[in-house]
């Protein structure tokens, strides 16, 4: 993050929350070691980084002005669902953003989320961090992470915070390393990245305070961020800002999101700062990241537009603690499980999947001359009968009513039983979808759902990502 | 719409049937084999005698040389035709119009399918390469949906529910243990039914319909053929298959609590058929039971009672053996078992023997009573999206 003079500011928000949380205590409990305390925040069995992206990236565009448009998405993450295909392009389908918006991906190490960062920051632009972090059971990496994910809207219009200096520092050593397709990281001697990471902490954080002629004192938030925990403490304690204003990092609650951490701090802090107050964020990842931002008036003008289920604070509220450690092992591949006596279903194919793209991924329906929603997009009114007299609509951010439901304990899935329902659109719309992030025992009819994106599985490599309804949970 | 029907038209002279069940030891080629030469020697005819052959199979075979290749057909017209769980009565449908048209003097129609060889629970269709985006919901699940639908739009308490599709299940099990043929030839106590394992939303395993193999065929002739073949024929009266729009899953007006493609059909055979009143004029119906309120529905659908009072006519035996209207006196696809081609001209195969007085301890009385009439009712799909068959069969011209 060096400091970038042509960089625009942050105009919107959002982050992503995974409804499901393991208590730390349920690993000491099943394996006698591990664990600790508090909970840390689990991605669902439908979950990847792409979908939480998605899901971050809706909060943050629905809080942006109407007519913004970006012109270019960059996705983060150490947990790419692809290498090869830019999983940036399907959050860039499931955001319903135009062609002409180029999307990049930046993957594979903490500090991806500081270059999409910077991309975005050049123009009218969005960048999505997101993370899923595992590691072997029983280790710290396990217990200590989180699933999350935040995006960031950059634009010169309704800046609610300007970038007003940076610094960085490059320094390779090795620290922490994972070679591609393992599920866990290994660490060097924990004292030596302390060692390595604490003069380059100074040097960058008295560097961007220079930069913005500012002084420690004058921080009002700081957020600490790495995954290097003891580095992290240490660097808190050196950079002499008030104990008062160094942010939580939230790892009582979800863990730490790797990729994503620093970026939830940072909408965390958004969610309360007051106009005028210098937020310094500052990441250890293979090197030392700071970045200093000032919020402008138009933050509390902003805060009006949001909601409060949906910033940091309210979707850690609403999060569900009692997952299984089994059920969380199986979810992440750790425990293969013995799955239904029924066929795995086909791969999705790549011709229909691109003929359907604002279908599958956008989810538009079309809706006719007697205002009549057709899902998946229909050519021709049951009406009517006219062909192609249709209006293309997006269903993705309405709310529904649940007309009927069961409980397939037949069908094959990740996470059984499959809850369907029969869903109805305000509106207009009538949709059959999986129900995710509910107890089966509680759905009733006329229950309120919306839609949320996920992946339904994995056949031949192929990620068959659509939509699934969720309970609104206000 | 014009439906002009073909109403004794055509006759049946001759059927048979397989045992239906988990059949390890036969081979779809078996099967054909088996229901095809117990229909010909019923009718007294070879297989020289038929003239075309409409063959009803889901996913056992692509081709009419299905049919053609184990039974050694020499060089006979044989139409594959499918049409998901109503394939059977497709078939049947088809060939008897053949047969009124003047083309054919005498065919068969045959149905069969081979479930038990896939190594999975419960039904496995393939379907052509898509987007990933439709529905994964099983056939139970599917059909599951009517049941909450049901009991809250006509204010059914959930327990109450569960004893009316038990009771379902408990006729179908009971008329089946007097059927030699079925696949579970046993009664099955109401408490073992309602706490079987559940499979999906109130549905255990016993109100499902018998995962099975099997094969059954008709011989068709025209009507005033029929007598030189056998004393006993079975008149078609009517024939009636619709497809709908498929509008129930996208169409919030639709309230899962009836099939409207079973009541656009049921409108059609009677109207073919001359009935006005069902309940009254039928001898029995076999209707399509693929879980237990598919049933509780169809008696709504059917005309067997009106909206909202079926479930307590189930309770009150109206559909019995001994009951008013039998509905599915042979067991149904519950326990004799559904092997989806088959199973459209299974349903014939117990007109056919109930009509003709031939059913033995599962007799019903209705026949002594004069009644000559029997329906027989057949869907494919799902709740909203489903094409439905009904027939209607007699033992006298009208």
């Amino acid at each position: 993050m060096g400091y970038c003079p042509h960089m625009t500011g942050i105009v919107a928000y959002g982050t992503h929350i995974p409804y499901w949380r393991l208590q730390r205590g349920a690993i000491t409990t099943s394996l006698g070691a591990g664990g600790g305390k508090g909970e840390r925040a689990v991605a669902s069995f439908d979950q990847d980084t792409t979908s939480m992206a998605v899901e971050a990236g809706r909060v943050a565009l629905r809080n942006a002005s109407a007519n913004w448009v970006p012109a270019s998405l960059w996705f983060a993450t150490t947990n790419p669902a692809y290498l090869d295909k830019t999983n940036a392009n399907t959050i860039h389908a499931a955001l319903s953003l135009p062609a002409s918006t180029i999307a990049f991906d930046t993957i594979g190490s903490v500090r991806s989320g500081v270059a999409a960062m910077m991309g975005a920051g050049n123009g009218n632009a969005i960048a999505i961090l997101s993370d899923i972090r595992t590691g072997l059971p029983g280790g710290s990496d396990e217990s200590n992470g989180g699933d999350a994910a935040a995006a960031f809207c950059f634009g010169d219009e309704g800046v609610i915070a300007e970038v007003i200096g940076g610094a960085s520092a490059t320094v390779e050593f090795t620290d922490r390393w994972r070679q591609p397709g393992e599920t866990a990281s290994k660490q060097w001697e924990e004292r030596f990245g302390e060692h390595a990471y604490a003069p380059l902490v100074d040097n960058a954080f008295s560097d961007a305070l220079k930069s913005a002629n500012l002084a420690p004192g004058d921080v009002g938030h700081a957020i600490f961020s790495g995954l290097h925990t003891r580095a992290v403490k240490t660097a808190v304690k050196a950079c002499g800002v008030a104990g008062e204003s160094v942010a939580d990092d939230l790892s009582a609650a979800i863990g730490n999101a790797g990729t994503a951490q620093w970026g939830v701090m940072l909408a965390d802090v958004l969610d309360r700062a007051e106009p005028g107050q210098i937020i310094a964020v500052v990441l250890l990842a293979d090197g030392v990241n700071v970045w200093l931002l000032r919020t402008t008036d138009a933050i509390t003008k902003y805060r009006a537009r949001q909601v409060a289920e949906l910033t940091v604070r309210g979707q850690i509220a609403a999060g569900r603690n009692d997952l299984t450690y089994a059920q969380f092992l199986t979810w992440r591949g750790f425990l293969h499980r013995e799955p239904p006596r029924r066929p795995e279903p086909d791969r999705p194919a790549g011709p229909p999947s691109l003929r359907s793209q604002a279908w599958k991924y956008g989810l538009y329906g079309s809706r006719d001359e007697s205002g009549f929603v057709y899902l998946p997009p229909a050519r021709i009114s049951m009406k009517s009968g006219s062909i192609d007299q249709m209006e293309m609509v997006r269903m993705a951010d309405v709310q529904a009513t649940i007309a009927t439901y069961t409980v397939d304990r037949l069908a094959y899935s990740m996470s059984p039983p499959v809850v369907a329902a029969v869903i109805d659109f305000d509106g207009g719309g009538r949709f059959q979808c999986e129900l995710t992030d509910v107890d089966p025992a509680s759905v009733k009819i006329g229950d309120r759902v919306e839609m949320t994106f996920r992946r339904l599985y994995t056949v031949d490599g192929i990620h068959n990502y659509f939509w699934k309804a969720k309970p609104v949970r206000v | 719409m014009a439906s002009h029907g073909i109403r004794d038209k055509v006759a049946i002279i001759g059927m048979g049937c397989t045992n239906f069940g988990e059949h390890w030891d036969k081979s779809t080629d078996d099967m054909l084999i088996e229901s095809s030469d117990a229909a010909l020697k019923n009718a007294g005819v070879n297989l020289d005698d038929i003239d075309a052959f409409w063959l009803g199979t889901m996913g056992s075979g692509l081709s009419g040389l299905t049919l053609s290749r184990p039974l050694k057909i020499q060089h006979k017209p044989v139409t594959h035709v499918e049409n998901y769980c109503a394939t059977g009565s497709e078939a049947f449908r088809n060939a008897c119009y053949a047969v009124a048209s003047g083309a054919y003097d005498v065919v068969m129609a045959i149905g069969v399918e081979k479930l038990k060889d896939s190594g999975y629970s419960g039904l496995v269709v393939s379907a052509p390469a898509d987007d990933g985006t439709k529905a994964t919901v099983t056939a139970p699940a599917s059909f599951s949906l009517l049941a909450p639908a049901y009991a809250k739009k006509y204010g059914v308490d959930e327990s109450e529910l569960k004893q009316v599709l038990t009771r379902i299940a408990w006729k179908n099990h009971r008329n089946g243990a007097l059927n030699p043929r079925a696949q579970f030839k046993k009664e099955v106590p109401m408490e073992t039914i309602a706490c079987s394992p559940l499979v999906a939303g109130p549905l255990g395993i016993f109100d499902c319909s018998g995962v099975s193999d099997g094969s059954a065929a008709a011989i068709i002739v025209r009507a005033e053929d029929a007598h030189k073949y056998t004393d006993r024929p079975l008149y078609v009266k009517a024939l009636s298959f619709v497809a709908g729009p498929a509008a129930g899953p996208i169409d919030p007006a639709y309230d899962y609590t009836t099939f409207d493609e079973v009541v656009h059909s049921a409108d059609d055979a009677y109207s073919q058929a001359g009935i006005t009143d069902p309940r009254a004029e039928l001898a029995m119906a076999e209707v399509h039971d693929c879980f237990t309120p598919t049933e509780l529905v169809l008696m709504e659908d059917l005309g067997f009672a009106e909206r909202g009072t079926a479930w307590k006519e189930v309770l009150s035996g109206t559909y019995d053996l001994d009951g008013e209207l039998p509905v599915n006196p042979d067991g149904g696809l519950k326990s004799f078992g559904h092997p989806i081609g088959a199973s459209g001209l299974r349903m014939l195969f117990e007109c056919w023997t109930q009509l003709r007085g031939e059913a033995g301890a599962r007799q019903i009385k209705s026949i002594a009573d004069g009644k000559t009439r029997a329906l027989t009712h057949n869907l494919g799909g799902a709740p909203g999206a489903c094409v439905s068959f009904v027939s209607v069969v007699g033992t006298e011209l009208d």
